[in-house]
């Protein structure tokens, strides 16, 4: 039977796993805006290249990456408010776990409408054809 | 059973005994470094929230995202100046964060300093790009055939 182990700064539960997805979820963003940025430069290249490439993302695999994208953002955004409710808030650190649902009940508010308005969007004009 | 105790952060550890990482400089560059994650998080979660709803929720969404849908934007220094702050915060809070990672996971410093380097370069050439494009944009360039903005004058 293992035991609770002694001396543990900071493992497991609400605590860690929410260190962890902002950490990923950091990363992943940071990523897409290196390549965001690069692509939106292609404007200074000429218009056609720019077109081109953008015409590239407009399928629906790419429309499910901007919706995981979104989805990333907007935790990271929300649980950031989370982190400087505990680091400012006199009571944050005590209700950090509380905190950490209430950042999930309102990413799953803001992802809801934003996933019903933008996969319409991808959809229905991939397959309704132009 | 082995230990179970998890280390301090960046402190020795079972698998790398000898350790050592040197104290440090004792400026306070990385209290503005906390302070900046927090101040900048807050203004991009304006202008990120701000740029998703735009471009992916009015009109048609993402499907009407072109040269032109970019050319009508800038053409406003409101939207200029908007995704200059945007570029600029999340930049550096980008680069902030994975400096903060590389710091805690590479042990050696060698390999540390070899990844900031990668990292601040790569930051430094995404950043003066970015504001090189914004502010040398012609939305109506000589020679372009499809999808200028409604305002460029006819050929």
């Amino acid at each position: 039977m293992p035991t609770k182990p002694a001396g543990t700064l900071y493992r497991g539960r609400e605590g860690m796993w929410s260190w962890v997805g902002h950490r990923i979820t950091g990363v992943v963003i940071f990523v897409f805006l290196l390549v965001h940025v690069l692509d939106t430069s292609l404007v200074r290249v000429s218009p056609e290249a720019y077109t081109a490439v953008i015409g590239a993302y407009k399928n629906p695999i790419m429309g499910l990456g901007e919706a995981a994208l979104v989805a990333a953002i907007v935790f990271h955004a929300f649980n950031g408010l989370r982190i400087i409710a505990i680091d400012f808030w006199k009571k944050g650190p005590k209700y950090q776990r509380q905190l950490l649902w209430g950042v999930l009940a309102l990413w799953a508010v803001t992802m809801i409408p934003f996933l019903i308005r933008h996969l319409t969007i991808v959809f229905s004009n991939f397959f309704g054809g132009h | 059973m082995s230990s179970n105790v998890i280390d301090a952060p960046r402190s020795n550890s079972a698998e790398s005994p000898k350790y050592k990482r040197s104290k440090g400089s004792g400026s306070s560059f990385e209290m503005f470094a906390w302070l900046f994650m927090r101040l900048s998080g807050v203004v991009l979660i304006v202008l990120i929230f701000g740029h998703l709803f735009v471009n992916l929720m009015l009109g048609d969404g993402i499907h009407a995202i072109d040269f032109g849908f970019v050319a009508g934007k800038w053409s406003n220094p409101f939207w200029q100046f908007w995704d200059l702050a945007m570029l600029w915060l999340a930049m550096l809070h980008g680069t902030n964060g994975v400096r903060t990672i590389i710091n805690d996971y590479a042990e050696r410093s060698g390999t540390r300093i070899t990844l900031k380097t990668v990292l601040f370069v790569a930051s430094a050439v995404i950043i003066v790009l970015g504001t090189l494009v914004i502010f040398t944009f012609d939305p109506c360039p000589a020679g372009a055939v499809v999808d200028l903005p409604s305002f460029c004058p006819v050929p």
